[in-house]
């Protein structure tokens, strides 16, 4: 087993390594990729594999985007860099109407093998334009895979897993988790569409993904010293979602939060909670951030934020 | 050439895309538009129908420097380029009536028309989506020309093993992409990106730009600042031709120059081809809003009439362009009874060919 101490945004240059490495076919494309990409998530692949294979793009979201499609099309897989998600809006025609709707629309006679990397969520101090979470929008989106890893391990394995899937996949990493230190099991693969059980209890299921699975553990932290035991679920995978292995949850627990850091109205939390209380008849309860644009200042940008406290009180209450 | 067995080719070409639409068009007849008319009964042709009556010689001259193996995509206008660039027009006419046995087994219809069997990437619903397509297919194109360096194992199969002929299909290894986009392009960010990108990376592409005078049903002139579509690739250092897109003779042997040009490594090329939209937006927007002296005076340059003439002049036979003729209209009715006769794609269709990972549920 080839263990690793890398950070997230390491474990994503190594996925990709192995899988240039391993398939011709692997190109990327993005701004900025050739210096290694804004949060050193390509660093040293351009110098490894040539700026053919890492190619240096105009600042131009609708063509990258574009010519990913296109590339796919004619028997490449690249990876597709939007530098936030946010910005991935400007290529948004090429993603909705073309990549996803291309194998369907024409019959099947053509492939799109490509993965789109937007980060997402708040970056800290970033304001309205550089901090949104929009994964509801993409699992929304017959087509894709919508895909959120919260550690090094999973930043990895699943990117590995997406590159290697054939489908559009839309992979969201979160912005400020490119830090984020871990073990990374070079061996481990993750298939896509899989949750990780990342506590057991029996009072309730907490269900999130990316970056909020450090608040949710914080909170399960707190509610563990009342003598509350939550069972944590890290989604990775948001299409598909592991409907079995959270149902399997609900039914035993019968009450359900999800949390997410997207805005709560229209968020992927209801389809969840809608999903488990059909199936399962459990109590359900969502948690995510009022429906205002992210703010500058610290006092107002904290108004979008979800923190651990808040999870409690809504487990509590929910358990209530 | 005109005289030659290839001046006859490219009438074939063009009499076949009328007598298709000419087909296509009378069975769209009893449909519902958004464009106001409404009739009882069912068309067999359903949907918005985007012709391309008057247009013929741009597929026309372009296409007959293709071969396979190069990519072609399109616009919402696009059963002409798609027949020009070889695909079988029986199926055209299944897809269009929405049968099993279409190209795209019914999911597509006239507006998303493909065969990439033959590298026909796609007609396109959105005005200008083909333009960063197209780069894309070009810039694989390159980058797998200059890919001997690598492992061939590791190399895709022609067309990436998903029904694509492939770059270098044919073995010569220097196949191109070409667009074809309308005058209303131009206009959206997508051309100018797509513009920059093919000169940035000086790719094997050729742009063909449809100019029809008319963006749905606003007259495109006066919605465009500038010159058009020549000067804008002039201002990203791309060569740009313009040809009386109503001449198929001119459009092929410009088409001939620039195929090569590109075809030989020399970067992106623009063709600029003045044309004419006959028709509607839709076929059943009867164009009301159009001036008909301006009808009448494009009718006057009608490309079908216009290389009759030209090859009657050079010494063809009537007998034979009309042979010709007769032919492309026994074909289409061949095409329309079958596409009738076609069945229906199974309900459960709609669940496949969505995607691999979570594929096509309600949940």
């Amino acid at each position: 087993m080839m263990m690793k101490d890398l950070s997230y945004s390491e474990a994503a240059v190594l996925a990709l390594q192995h899988e240039m490495q391993a398939d011709a076919r692997v190109v990327v494309l993005g701004e900025d990729v050739g210096r290694g990409g804004i949060f050193g998530q390509y660093k040293g692949l351009q110098q490894a594999f040539g700026a053919e294979r890492v190619i240096d793009a105009p600042i131009s979201e609708a063509a990258i985007m574009g010519a990913g499609v296109g590339m796919a099309l004619a028997g490449l897989r690249p990876v597709v860099e939007m530098r936030v998600v946010d910005f991935a809006l400007c290529g948004m025609d090429e993603l909705v109407n073309q990549a996803a709707k291309n194998r369907f629309m024409f019959g099947g006679q053509g492939r799109v093998p490509l993965v789109a990397r937007m980060p997402g969520g708040i970056w800290d101090a970033s304001a309205a334009q550089h901090s949104q979470s929009l994964e509801a929008w993409f699992a929304h989106l017959p087509g894709v895979v919508v895909v959120s890893p919260s550690t090094p391990q999973d930043n990895y394995s699943l990117l590995r897993a997406a590159l290697q899937c054939g489908d559009p996949v839309v992979y969201i990493e979160h912005k400020t988790l490119w830090g984020l230190r871990g073990e990374v099991n070079e061996d481990l693969a993750v298939p896509l569409g899989k949750a990780r059980r990342v506590r057991e209890g029996h009072a309730l299921t907490l269900v999130s993904w990316s970056k909020q699975m450090q608040a949710c553990a914080e909170a399960c932290d707190a509610l563990a010293a009342e003598g509350i035991a939550v069972d944590l679920i890290d989604l990775r995978t948001l299409w598909p979602w592991d409907r079995e292995t959270v149902l399997a949850s609900c039914a035993r627990t019968r009450r359900l939060l999800v949390v997410h850091e997207a805005v709560q109205v229209a968020g992927f939390g209801a389809e969840i909670a809608a999903s488990a209380a059909e199936a399962t008849g459990c109590r359900v309860a969502r948690l995510g951030a009022p429906r205002i644009p992210v703010g500058y200042a610290p006092v107002l940008e904290a108004q979008s934020r979800v923190g651990p406290e808040a999870i409690a009180a809504a487990a509590r209450k929910l358990l209530g | 050439m005109d005289s030659s067995n290839s001046g006859t080719a490219l009438y074939r070409v063009m009499v076949r895309i009328r007598a298709f639409e000419n087909a296509a068009e009378a069975a769209s007849q009893g449909g519902v538009s958004a464009y106001g008319q409404q009739a009882a009964g069912a068309a067999k042709v359903r949907g918005p129908l985007h012709l391309s009556t008057g247009q013929e010689a741009v597929p026309a001259g372009v296409c007959a420097h293709l071969r396979a193996s190069d990519y072609l995509t399109s616009t919402h206008r696009g059963h002409g380029h798609t027949l020009a660039k070889g695909a079988d027009l029986a199926r055209m006419m299944c897809e269009l009536f929405g049968k099993a046995s279409g190209f795209n087994g019914g999911k597509g219809g006239s507006m998303h028309i493909a065969d990439f069997s033959v590298g026909m990437l796609g007609a396109n619903g959105v005005v200008a989506a083909g333009l960063p397509i197209a780069v894309g297919a070009a810039h694989a194109q390159k980058l797998l020309k200059a890919a001997p360096g690598r492992s061939q194992a590791a190399l895709p199969p022609p067309g990436g093993g998903h029904g694509l002929p492939g770059p270098g299909g044919s073995g010569a290894n220097n196949d191109i992409t070409v667009c074809f986009f309308g005058d209303g392009a131009i206009n959206r960010g997508p051309f100018l990106e797509a513009l920059n990108w093919a000169r940035v990376y000086d790719l094997p592409v050729l742009f063909v730009c449809e100019d029809n005078r008319w963006s749905a049903t606003t007259a495109s002139g006066p919605m465009t600042a500038g010159e058009g579509a020549s000067a804008r690739a002039a201002s990203m250092d791309i060569a740009a031709t313009q040809v009386d897109g109503n001449d198929v003779f001119a459009v092929h042997e410009t088409a001939a120059r620039l195929v090569a040009e590109v075809r030989s490594g020399g970067g992106p090329r623009l063709l600029h081809a003045l044309t004419y939209r006959v028709k509607g937006h839709v076929s059943v927007d009867l164009a009301a809003y159009r001036d008909p002296a301006e009808l009448a005076a494009a009718l006057e340059t009608d490309p079908i009439a216009r290389a009759r003439g030209h090859l009657l002049a050079a010494g063809v036979g009537a007998a034979t362009l009309d042979a010709i003729e007769n032919a492309a209209r026994d074909e289409v009715d061949t095409a329309l009874a079958i596409a009738d006769a076609a069945p229906w794609p199974e309900p459960g269709a709609a669940f496949t060919d969505v995607q691999t990972v979570g594929a096509g549920q309600w949940y």
